[in-house]
């Protein structure tokens, strides 16, 4: 028995609908940890010497949902979806906050791991033992909001008729997509409850791919045993009164940040990143408060609760239900729309929920079009008669639903803003890649670079380098073992905990939550010179690899979006840009760090030092190194 | 026992953050380990958004108690909580369609019947719930006007009346149904 694990994991191969159990050595879960570390070391063992050929919407990727050993012991529960991303081709790490992970653990279970695809639209239901593969027909095509209804009523007669005389349990969680992920969009997500996704990385499409309308579980068990429970409660109360001194971020959560950072740091996407400044006022977190319903709102284990209930209650838009929105919808579906009214940012981000994509990724597209159109590049017979106006809620609303249902100009759109600009490009023989702002295939979160005052990515080569891309929740710096790097993004991923719940924390206090919790120690030259530079490097070359549609090499690719490179047009840093030099300097530094040559591929040295010799033998096969 | 020195949980559905920690401190006290489904307190969400803290209402003429065919529940003369005693409950369930509320249930692993005790006079859910300033439940040392029988509700119940409350009577209707 291991302790803070289930010790075991379900493989479920949707196309023989064979459902089996399986472990994996103490070693890997020491190496891998679990959620990100572990997802990657399963998807390269199984697809790592066929990588490039490997199609992500196709039968043959795997789609995983792991959790780690923090998850449900830790605050704030979360669990980590992966795969071979259809956005970037290689792996994110992609998590998502709730009860899902806690309820998968006390039915007995780390993770799932689907292969295959399953012949018609299809459910996973888990309770226990008892895994069912159920149709799903009936909710194919519904909105988040129907689908999730559904399941959760269905689910719980179902769970009756395992427990008849029980009384009253709580209801089952659920992972599930909306039609844009049943449409295989590449900018859908995996959702859970209202307002919770997995957004980076395109998993929702994924599962539509593989006809898997959502995953339900209950768990009526406890969670796994841990080494030293009291040890474990006591750097939990600790940890707990951190955050609760933290009264800023539990008051506003991320909310007030759409009007701060564009007021304040001028790094916030204005009209699809043209401008990074607005001094909105309409957009203050006290206008978005008077919209909240509920102040703190949170999920399992949570001591912050930064997220905040906001639901329209009467107006054109009534019915509307979202978090805050967060910094980051607030953004995708606020400013970078020229949407500066909380009640329209609040509808948006409520319609592009109920259609399943990801706001970051799903706003992304609807910004490159907007400026598409304001450039004349596309018309509004282009666009079915919408007449895309910077800041027109309800043609952004409708063009989403296009794009989730594939309807004219939606199909091309649903394929995300890097592999929509190519297709455009050769419709409109026009250039339109520069407005498609992405690295890797991914658009970049919310955070600008060129003010040089944004607070969660302070190096310019924070997302060119990083082995997620344009993801800001793992963005690169250096020191390798220094506060920003990536490596502490893997940690958390990988364990799977929240990020938000572990401001203060320094590497040693949460090496002994692990080890209170597995009894196996962490020590931090370990983790930043082996075990999460192992993961990085097998994150690197998946990247690299890529394949079969879009693979990436650093010389071009590990760069900025060509708008990034400009100057700022306005506000109190205008005319600030990013110094091509330095940030060559800083990536060329970087490069050194982790063990990468000069053209961005993993040394034979550091490989053969993690014992990754199939990565280096992949790797020349390849032509790479 | 005077009703005046019942200890009585106070709750504030519309507040629930759905952290859940009430449910984690609650069973680590009763069963020494983190199980959501173990816990005394647990917090229902049919409606992601409406939170339901559901525990024992302490109705006036306990129903649960009266109806017990082996009297393996009784009342505590100090806190007036419902005490379970293992030994004699036979888990024949009679107790949770005797509850107005349907709050008593099954030990998730054992056949006996758990309902919230107080924790034995000092409650481990309204600690965690006010360290966190959440205020959804309060512990009160005095009968409060909900201790009225009239409060005790089912999950499903409360979920509808409050998601009423916080989203609105034609919203609830479009997303819950009981």
């Amino acid at each position: 028995m291991v302790n803070g694990y289930a010790g075991k994991f379900l493989e479920i191969d949707l196309t023989n609908k064979k459902i089996e159990k399986i472990t994996f050595s103490d070693k890997i879960l020491q190496d891998y940890i679990g959620g990100r570390g572990l997802g990657v070391k399963i998807l390269w063992d199984r697809l790592g010497n066929m990588w490039e050929t490997i199609d992500p919407l196709g039968p043959e990727n795997i789609l995983l949902m792991l959790t780690g050993p923090f998850t449900g012991y830790f605050l704030g529960a979360r669990i980590c979806v992966t795969g071979k991303s259809p956005q970037g081709n290689g792996i994110i790490g992609s998590t998502v906050a709730g009860e899902f992970g806690v309820e998968l653990k006390c039915a007995g279970y780390d993770g799932i791991i689907f292969t295959g695809k399953a012949e018609k639209p299809s459910y996973v239901f888990i309770c226990g033992d008892n895994i069912e593969i159920k149709d799903a027909s009936h909710i194919w095509g519904k909105t988040s909001r129907e689908s999730l209804r559904y399941l959760i009523q269905n689910s719980i007669n179902d769970i009756k008729k395992i427990h008849p005389n029980y009384g009253e349990f709580k209801e089952p969680s659920v992972l599930y997509i909306g039609p844009a992920g049943e449409n295989k969009s590449r900018v859908a997500a995996v959702e859970a409850k209202y307002a919770h996704a997995a957004g980076y990385g395109g998993y929702g499409g994924v599962m539509g791919s593989k006809n898997l309308k959502a995953v339900v579980v209950k768990g009526f068990g406890p969670l796994p045993d841990v080494i030293d429970q009291n040890k474990m409660l006591e750097l939990s109360q600790e940890f707990s009164d951190n955050c609760f001194r933290i009264e800023f971020f539990r008051r506003w959560g991320t909310g007030s940040g759409g009007y701060t950072f564009g007021a304040d740091s001028s790094s916030e996407p204005v009209k699809n990143w043209q401008e990074e400044w607005h001094n909105e006022k309409s957009y203050r977190g006290e206008e978005f408060d008077k919209l909240w319903v509920k102040k703190y709102w949170g999920d399992y284990g949570c001591p912050v609760t930064c997220l905040k209930l906001g639901v329209l209650r009467d107006g054109k838009y009534a019915g509307a239900i979202c978090d805050n929105p967060d910094y980051e919808l607030e953004a995708f579906l606020g400013t970078n729309l020229g949407i500066f009214s909380p009640e329209q940012n609040i509808y948006l981000s409520y319609i592009i929920e109920e259609l399943g994509f990801c706001g970051i990724q799903g706003g992304a597209i609807l910004g490159f079009t907007g400026e598409l159109f304001q450039r004349g590049i596309l018309s509004k017979e282009d666009l079915g008669g919408i007449n895309l106006e910077w800041g027109n809620v309800d043609a952004f609303a409708e063009l989403a639903r296009k794009i989730a249902f594939r309807e004219g100009i939606g199909d091309i759109l649903a394929e995300g803003i890097y592999r929509a600009a190519l297709k455009l490009e050769e419709m409109k023989k026009t250039e339109v890649l520069k407005y498609a702002i992405h690295l890797k295939g991914m658009a970049i979160g919310a955070h600008g670079l060129k003010s040089g005052k944004d607070m969660v990515t302070r190096t310019s080569i924070g997302y060119s380098v990083s082995v997620q891309a344009g993801d800001h929740t793992s963005s690169a710096s250096l020191p390798i073992d220094g506060d920003g790097s990536e490596l502490y993004s893997i940690l958390s991923d990988s364990g799977v905990y929240c990020n938000f719940t572990t401001f203060t924390l320094a590497f040693d206090q949460i090496a002994s939550f692990y080890q209170a919790v597995t009894g196996w120690e962490l020590p931090t030259e370990r983790w930043f010179s082996e075990k999460g530079l192992r993961i990085l490097q097998l994150q690197r070359t998946v990247s690299l690899l890529g394949g079969p549609d879009a693979e990436w090499r650093s010389k071009q690719d590990d760069t900025l979006p060509s708008r990034f490179w400009e100057p700022l047009p306005s506000g109190p840093y205008k005319g600030k840009s990013i110094d091509k030099n330095t940030f060559e300097k800083l990536k060329s530094e970087y490069y050194t760090a982790v063990g990468w040559n000069d053209e961005g591929v993993p040394t034979s040295e550091i490989l053969q030092k993690l014992d990754l010799k199939d990565v280096e033998l992949k790797l020349k096969k390849e032509g790479l190194l | 026992m005077e009703d005046d020195n019942k200890l009585w949980i106070k709750r504030i559905y519309e507040k629930c953050s759905g952290c859940r920690r009430c449910e984690i401190a609650c069973s680590l006290h009763h069963e020494g380990k983190i199980w959501p489904e173990a816990s005394r307190v647990r917090v229902f969400m049919f409606v992601p958004g409406v939170e339901i803290p559901h525990l024992c209402f302490q109705c006036n003429d306990y129903p649960c108690v009266e109806t017990c065919p082996e009297e393996a529940l009784s009342v505590d003369d100090h806190t007036g909580a419902v005490i379970t005693d293992k030994s004699k409950c036979t888990a024949c369930g009679i107790c949770i369609n005797a509850c107005p509320g349907r709050v008593p249930h099954l030990h998730p692993q054992d056949d006996y019947i758990v309902i919230c005790d107080l924790c034995g006079g000092e409650p481990k859910c309204t600690v965690s719930c006010q360290e966190g300033k959440w205020d959804t439940l309060i512990l009160l040392e005095s009968q409060d006007v909900e201790t009225e029988k009239v409060s005790a509700k089912t999950p499903k119940k409360l979920a509808y009346e409050t998601a009423r409350k916080i989203l609105g009577e034609k919203t609830t209707e479009e997303v819950y149904e009981w």
